[in-house]
């Protein structure tokens, strides 16, 4: 379904280096590694936010840079860290992408993507600005799932929140994923959130693919001093 | 009027530079600077009008007005150095707003085809038309950083540059048209404006100060309204690559 083959990104200085990995359809791919990694960056790159130096991306054997630039981001969906929702109301949020497409998205749609995400009826005709941050983060999730993507990218979707909202919103993803069956990519800092999700997991340290596996299993092999550093949490 | 009063008035500036001084504003240097610079521009203005007011020939004019727009283009294109092609974009601006108000107002006879009238309020309406386009660029380069994430929100939801950038480009063009709707809204309750105070003060009868200033308002309303929209609606463009990226990392993380 997604296939990252070798690809670089460069700024100011090198973010990504070499990178590439697999995400067959139905599977979550969890993308860790420290601040500053490279992790956001991967996403953006394959939201197509950023363009990248080297290496191709393939989604459903399709270079990426072949399908129109808005077609491509429809496909490829990005939750945000830290999402920024229209002024208006939840209502006029959710039905946004397809808004923009100049596609129609019944009220039936736009309940259902509601209850999909956890919030109530009562939520539609609430402002966007009155919304909690675990409340933002559902909408921003409903958003993208709107557009009906084949590919789910999720950057860092609980690093705002209250440890609480964390496991609430963890268990959606994994409700959602279960039920929708969408390929998704999620990134994250946090060693713990990444054992929970229990998945294939990418090590991503300095813009290089450090390790690729179960978390637990990683964690029981053989490792790099680097790697073994940042498992035991003395890396930011 | 004696140029010893003259040289009073600047006192008034004197007085703006100690305060910005005195409060660490530290908008001395370009408050002298620019007051020196309208000053010798001014003075360099009133010889050249004298030597000009008796051209009639129609291309002459033309190319005054265009070096006047050239000069208006370069010192707005500056506000907006982020942007790729804002001298130019600033230009068009400048250009096609004071063309626009210039020949509607000649078709409709507000002014006529004479050195006397064009010069002056061909400077009046590109003077304006550049306020407006210094304006919308510094807006719209502020509002592309501060609305960066809303921005990048829509991208990737499958916007198009002019649906991402809709909201910053409105807001452009609001804060670039404030003080001309300002001025109009005030025009006789707070202030009298320039032409007709000017008209008044030369012995003119009110009213019909009060017909050219409100020609001379409805003509720098329809300069600067012109400018801002092309200027913004040209300046958005160059904020995106063909990959609909953002260029610039203003308000990035």
């Amino acid at each position: 379904m997604l296939t990252v083959s070798d690809i670089s990104f460069t700024r100011e200085n090198p973010i990504l280096r070499n990178v590439s990995f697999e995400l067959v359809q139905g599977e979550i791919l969890v993308v860790l590694g420290p601040s500053g990694s490279g992790k956001t960056s991967l996403l953006r790159c394959l939201n197509r936010l950023e363009s990248i130096d080297a290496g191709e991306i393939f989604l459903n054997g399709e270079n990426i840079e072949t399908p129109p630039v808005m077609e491509l981001r429809r496909k490829i969906g990005l939750v945000f860290q830290t999402s920024a929702l229209i002024p208006g109301t939840v209502k006029e949020n959710i039905g946004i992408g397809p808004a923009l497409a100049g596609k129609d998205f019944p009220d039936t749609n736009c309940h259902s993507l509601l209850a999909q995400v956890g919030l109530v009826h009562e939520h539609l005709t609430r402002n966007a600005d009155a919304l909690s941050v675990g409340e933002r983060q559902r909408v921003a999730l409903a958003q993208v799932l709107a557009n009906e993507p084949d590919v789910l990218l999720l950057d860092e979707p609980t690093s705002a929140l209250d440890p609480t909202a964390v496991l609430t919103i963890e268990t959606l993803i994994q409700s959602l994923h279960r039920k929708l069956n969408t390929a998704t990519v999620l990134v994250t800092h946090n060693l713990e959130q990444a054992k929970r999700f229990n998945a294939r997991t990418l090590v991503l340290i300095d813009g290089e693919v450090f390790a690729e596996g179960n978390i637990h299993e990683l964690m029981e092999s053989e490792k790099s001093p680097l790697l073994t550093k940042f498992f035991e949490g003395r890396m930011d | 009027m004696e140029n010893e009063s003259l040289l009073m008035s600047y006192g008034l500036v004197i007085g703006a530079i100690l305060i910005s001084f005195y409060n660490q504003l530290k908008i001395e240097r370009e408050l002298f600077w620019s007051s020196l610079r309208a000053t010798v521009q001014l003075i360099a203005m009133g010889f050249v009008l004298e030597a000009i007011l008796d051209i009639q020939n129609p291309l002459y004019l033309l190319l005054i007005l265009l070096f006047m727009c050239t000069v208006a283009g370069a010192i707005s294109g500056n506000r907006g150095k982020e942007i790729s092609g804002s001298h130019w974009i600033a230009f068009a601006g400048i250009f096609i707003g004071s063309l626009v108000t210039f020949g509607v107002l000649y078709a409709a006879g507000v002014i006529e085809s004479e050195t006397r009238y064009v010069i002056p309020l061909g400077g009046m309406i590109i003077g304006n038309s550049m306020k407006a386009s210094s304006l919308s660029l510094n807006r719209l380069i502020s509002e592309m950083g501060h609305q960066r994430a809303r921005i990048e929100t829509l991208l990737a939801l499958g916007a198009s540059s002019k649906q991402a950038a809709l909201n910053a480009v409105g807001q452009s063009v609001k804060a670039a048209m404030i003080p001309t709707m300002d001025t109009m809204k005030t025009a006789g309750l707070v202030h009298f404006p320039g032409i007709m105070t000017g008209f008044i003060i030369a012995g003119g009868s009110p009213m019909t100060a009060v017909k050219f200033q409100l020609a001379i308002m409805y003509m720098v309303a329809g300069a600067t309204g012109i400018t801002c929209l092309i200027v913004t609606l040209l300046a958005y463009r160059q904020c995106f690559t063909r990959n609909l990226q953002l260029t610039t990392r203003r308000g990035a993380a």
